[in-house]
């Protein structure tokens, strides 16, 4: 398996003994990524951090990896500060980028920006999200969740609430899901349901997902419970976001249907889908899944990028 | 009354069986006239035939390379290409989408990376179904709904 200069645009640009894989190295980062160890594997390497959009917790994360994998961080966080401001197309920034670096990665308020950026750099570009489009390592770090927390995704019976239609990095999360067997259950208001399309391409990998809007009933024989941010961004008018959000709420109420190994995950930054009282029962491993967007990305830089295997 | 409208050419290309109303797109995809070309070019629209009406575009002395006019597949994909020599029809096939599609059609997604003007980029498509003809934004991935509305 190559993974040396790939760039990771979509998680479909990996097959899924490829998404194996980069999971199971990922699992031999960990001791790595607490500081228990020492590695050295990106020494000498420079990552360009390049978010024209602020996301601090992807930008925190890719940071941590780079410096725990001994590498360098140079790049930008504030887009106020950026030259693209001032007009500079996004293919002139990172030409500038690749010049001073040996891998990027992008985080833009735009569609498809990361696959315009694959095109201009010669190192490897790692989206870390592209607007409403595609976020691969967020998939990763979700499917890795998943595995550490249940041995396996196969089998598992996996609910994915809130907004099903405008977020496709739960598009993403739903084909990656399905390829890898679980059973799917997709929650969601009535306007907010996962478009065809995305369940037409579940069923190709012979998964059969129910729709469905009444979230106490799916929880009841739920592994996982996926939240998702119902984000006003991604809305195309206000009085449709003000209508579904509030929808569903997580809270020791609701939970008294689910078993008690359900496992609730949530990228963050949660707003108000789940109550902080469910952050003390076994329940929440939102914290621990950000946590462990460390080693799946120290997992890619290293294969991707690093100078030898750890 | 057909001969009239249908004159044959000595020499050139006769594209046939173009959906009916699509003839100007068609024209347009393929940069007929150009700035260069002197060729004389008919056009027929809502032309009557078996199998209902359709339009046909002659180009003279001018033989289009098949891979340049696949693309009107888009609009057109039942449309057919004759090269036409000494008013013998020595080719003859039917177009077939090719597997990208460059240039020709804006991504309706206003999102995308693709529409913004300071991009030195051409819209770039992905062909993922030839009949009925689909395609996909290479940049964003969304599927443009109405493909003969996005024509740039
Ligand atoms: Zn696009």
């Amino acid at each position: 398996m190559d993974f040396r200069n790939r760039d990771v645009v979509s998680i479909k640009d990996f097959s899924k003994s490829e998404m194996d894989y980069i999971l199971r190295y990922a699992k031999k980062m960990i001791p790595y990524a607490r500081g228990e160890r020492h590695a050295d594997v990106m020494h000498g390497k420079i990552l360009a951090s390049l978010f024209f959009e602020p996301s601090t917790r992807t930008r925190l994360s890719f940071e941590c990896a780079m410096n725990r994998l001994g590498g360098r961080v140079i790049g930008f966080a504030d887009p106020g500060a950026t030259s693209q401001r001032k007009g500079e197309s996004l293919a002139d920034t990172i030409r500038m980028a690749d010049a001073y670096s040996d891998i990027i990665v992008i985080r833009h308020p735009q569609e498809g920006s990361a696959r315009l950026a694959a095109e201009f750099a010669a190192s490897p570009i790692l989206n870390a999200g592209d607007g409403a489009g595609r976020h691969p390592t967020q998939c990763l770090l979700d499917m890795f969740t998943i595995v550490m927390e249940k041995k396996r995704i196969k089998g598992n019976r996996i609910v994915l609430l809130g907004d099903l239609k405008y977020g496709r990095t739960v598009h993403s999360l739903a084909y990656a899901l399905s390829l890898f067997g679980a059973e799917l259950v997709f929650v969601s208001p009535e306007s907010l349901r996962m478009p065809k399309e995305v369940i037409e391409e579940c069923r190709e990998f012979g998964v059969d997902p129910v729709s469905t809007s009444n979230l106490e009933r799916a929880i009841r024989d739920a592994d996982v419970l996926y939240v998702t941010r119902i984000q006003k961004e991604r809305f195309p008018d206000a009085a449709e976001y003000n209508r579904v959000v509030g929808t569903y709420r997580i809270d020791a109420d609701l939970l008294r249907h689910a078993r008690e190994d359900l496992i609730i995950m949530h990228p963050l930054p949660r707003v108000t889908e789940i109550d902080p009282e469910v952050d003390k029962t076994p329940h929440a491993v939102y914290f621990k899944q950000a946590f462990n967007g460390v080693p799946v990305r120290m997992a890619l830089l290293s294969l991707i990028a690093g100078g030898r295997k750890i | 009354m057909k001969e009239l409208k249908i004159q044959p050419i000595r020499n050139g290309t006769v594209i046939d069986h173009i959906t009916a109303g699509q003839a100007v797109k068609v024209l347009h995809i393929l940069g007929i006239p150009g700035s260069t070309s002197s060729s004389i070019v008919s056009v027929a629209m809502n032309v009557r035939s078996r199998i209902g009406r359709k339009d046909i575009v002659k180009v003279e002395n001018r033989e289009l390379d098949r891979h340049e006019v696949d693309k009107i597949a888009l609009i057109a994909p039942k449309a057919t290409i004759n090269i036409i020599r000494n008013y013998e029809v020595v080719e003859k096939h039917r177009v077939e989408l090719p597997d990208e599609i460059v240039g020709i059609v804006r991504c309706s997604n206003p999102t995308c990376i693709s529409n913004s003007p300071q991009e030195p980029v051409k819209s770039k498509f992905l062909v993922i179904s030839k009949d009925p003809p689909r395609i996909k934004c290479y940049y964003c991935e969304r599927e443009p709904e109405d493909i003969a509305e996005r024509i740039i």
